[in-house]
């Protein structure tokens, strides 16, 4: 296996409410290679979002270490999280955030702007995402205008403008349709071939069926960790549902 | 981000809400707008009186007959004269220190003719020491000689107003005219002086010799022997204006020989003063109306401070999401800062426009004064991005604290 991606060690996070403390994450030891697809599962208040918000730079930890990329990411200002997450994330959420009053080539443009690309490459570029997410026709439409699905797509797009290694989604099916979820699945199962590392939560186990390996939490800590050989290919489902139709 | 990325964004965020911004940068547009409108009036009717002051002439005290009470109003105007020739001479003699001219004028009014023409004017009859005291001098031909002057020649001088209305531009000089049918010769025209104060057209006059006026044009049964009506005196220097009026006093009443218990049989007035004071009044009035104008852009700024808290928490998440995609606190503050500073900038011009389009309006109906200062703009569009920044900076710097975390769960 190749140098790992994400490696915690003994990654921890207490928040304190009121008199007491709550530990969210208890010491956790979790390596994630490069092009892995993961996912993250477990009931609610398991964890699954403190850790994902440590692992997408959004937060520091209270205790141990967090090395992404090969770089100790738990000690860094705020300003140095925002350029890492800048340069090498990419994130997709269950409610899309995308911003109502610009069009889907400037939302995808945004992490552009903040990554300091000169205007001349930023529209290229996000015409070019736009095209690999398979909305080339919609870059003048505003989210106002675009389906569920459509708009995840541009929120895609826009995670994966930066060329980032790791694409990181919490919930990203959980406003859509069935159908347009297993299309969303299809996309990441797509991307993932094409090399980027994707580390998805989800409470849904179907949706979890399409990761190469899923991780369970419960009370700040993994209690299983199973690899799948062979995930179910989301575009073999979208031709059985078309068939299905069909008849 | 660059500048021009925060402007763009700015700019992209503002035109969502089109009438709320326009109503957030009313009171900028008001505050703005009634300070370069104050400005321009202000500084017009100051421009208007220190011309007056100028072409008045500077540091001249007014000596007439009769006395003023308290309350500025005359007693006995006008019904008995008390003020001579000699008198002015006096001054010019014995005060030469602190006094340049003392000048005795009479005054009247008549009838001036050349050829078919016939013109009505007033008529000033006056010694050499006028055109120093008045600082006015022909702009063509020549002023009297001093054998004109005591020897009651038959000369005038022509205010240009009534050059122009009995020559119509042609040359005046050596023309002869008749004043109240007496022929004089045009010597000269004066240079011209242009409106009073109130209106009045000060180059529509004649002067003529005090000799003449009184010996063959005015023949007021009143102003008999040297008696004249009024005497103007140049002080030499501004600082000098108290010394010399009381001064002045001290040696009328002398010459008068008015004992203590009697009150002054003239009245001294300074010229200068009086309209400094105008000056002054119309200064304070401006203060005054700026304090309001800057209690405006005060609340002008509270209004975008307001509105930008409001946004700010609007768009909680959209700070979450933004921050998330690797925007630094320092964008965050910038983008909103410059928002503010959008709201306020635009107000500013918009209000530079109609405090210009106001004061042009008002110049034009009231027929007041105005100038354009264009540091006025300057300053008031400067202050106005001043106001944005200043009241823009606490809710761009709490957006820009925000944790992206719970901006992003913000619902
Ligand atoms: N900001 C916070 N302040 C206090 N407690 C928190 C905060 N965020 C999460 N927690 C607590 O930490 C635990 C884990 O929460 P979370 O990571 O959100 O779980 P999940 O995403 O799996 O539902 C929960 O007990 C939750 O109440
Ligand atoms: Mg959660």
């Amino acid at each position: 296996m190749t140098a790992p991606l994400i490696q915690t060690e003994s990654l921890s996070k207490d928040y304190s409410v009121g008199g007491g403390v709550v530990h969210a994450l208890t010491p956790l030891d979790l390596t994630i290679g490069r092009g892995e697809f993961t996912a993250v599962m477990g009931p609610s208040g398991s964890g699954k979002s403190t850790f994902m918000n440590l692992v997408g730079c959004l937060d520091s930890p209270t205790a141990g270490r967090l090395l992404f990329d090969g770089e100790d990411v738990s000690r860094l200002s705020t300003d140095a999280l925002a350029d890492v997450r800048n340069r090498k994330i990419g994130f997709v959420f269950q409610s899309f955030n995308l911003l109502a009053r610009l069009t889907a080539e400037e939302n995808v443009e945004l992490p552009l702007m903040y990554g300091r690309v000169p205007r001349g490459e930023r529209r290229a570029k996000a015409v070019k995402m736009l095209g690999l997410v398979g909305l080339a026709e919609r870059g003048h439409h505003r989210p106002t205008q675009l389906s569920g699905g459509q708009q995840q797509r541009v929120a895609i797009a826009r995670a994966l403008v930066n060329d980032p290694l790791l694409l990181l989604a919490d919930e990203p099916t959980g406003a859509l349709d069935t159908r347009t979820g297993v299309e969303i699945m299809a996309l990441f199962q797509r991307l993932n071939d094409e090399g980027i590392t994707i580390l998805i939560v989800t409470h849904d186990p179907e949706v979890a069926e399409y990761a190469g390996r899923v991780v369970r939490m419960r009370d700040g800590h993994v209690i299983s960790d199973e690899r799948n050989a062979s995930p179910v290919r989301a575009a073999d489902v979208l031709g059985r549902m078309t068939a299905q139709a069909a008849e | 981000m660059t500048w021009m990325d925060s402007l763009i964004s700015a700019l992209q965020s503002l035109k969502v809400n089109v009438l709320r911004s326009a109503l957030t940068t009313l009171g900028i547009v008001i505050g703005v707008g009634a300070v370069i409108a104050m400005v321009a009036i202000g500084a017009g009717a100051e421009s208007r009186v220190s011309e007056l002051i100028k072409s008045l002439g500077s540091n001249l005290l007014m000596v007439t007959p009769g006395s003023v009470t308290q309350g500025g109003v005359r007693l006995g105007t006008g019904t008995r004269f008390t003020l001579t020739e000699e008198d002015a001479e006096s001054i010019q003699r014995d005060l030469a220190s602190i006094v340049l001219a003392a000048a005795p004028t009479v005054r009247g009014s008549g009838q001036v003719v050349s050829g078919n023409v016939n013109w009505a004017t007033s008529i000033q009859g006056v010694t050499l020491e006028f055109f120093d005291a008045r600082e006015w001098e022909p702009g063509i031909g020549r002023l009297f000689s001093q054998e004109e002057v005591t020897g009651a020649g038959k000369v005038v001088l022509l205010g240009a107003t009534v050059a122009d209305n009995l020559f119509s531009g042609g040359d005046p000089v050596g023309q002869m005219v008749r004043l109240q049918n007496v022929p004089l010769e045009v010597v000269g025209v004066l240079a011209r002086k242009g409106e009073t104060g109130n209106g009045g057209d000060q180059d529509d006059t004649v002067v003529i010799p005090l000799s003449t006026a009184k010996k063959r044009v005015l023949g007021d049964r009143q102003l008999r022997g040297n008696l004249v009506h009024a005497i103007a005196i140049k002080v030499s220097d501004a600082s000098l204006m108290e010394e010399a009026e009381r001064d002045a006093r001290d040696l009328l009443r002398q010459r008068h020989r008015l004992r203590d218990s009697q009150p002054d049989d003239f009245t001294i007035r300074n010229l200068s003063q009086i309209m400094e004071t105008r000056a002054e009044s119309s200064r304070v009035m401006t203060l005054l109306l700026a304090a309001v104008a800057g209690v405006s852009l005060i609340v002008g700024g509270i209004g975008i401070m307001n509105i930008m808290l409001v946004t700010v928490t609007e768009r909680t998440r959209e700070i979450g999401l933004r921050m998330a995609i690797g925007a630094r606190g320092r964008d965050i503050l910038t983008q909103f800062v410059m928002e503010a500073v959008m709201l306020s900038l635009i107000g500013g011009i918009i209000g530079v426009t109609l405090g210009l389009g106001g004061s042009i309006l008002i110049a034009e109906l009231a027929n007041w004064p105005m100038l354009i200062q264009p540091q006025a703009i300057v300053i008031a569009v400067a202050f106005s991005a001043f106001i944005g920044v200043f009241f823009g900076f606490y809710p761009a710097r709490r957006a820009a604290q925000l944790d992206p975390i719970e901006a992003l769960r913000y619902e």
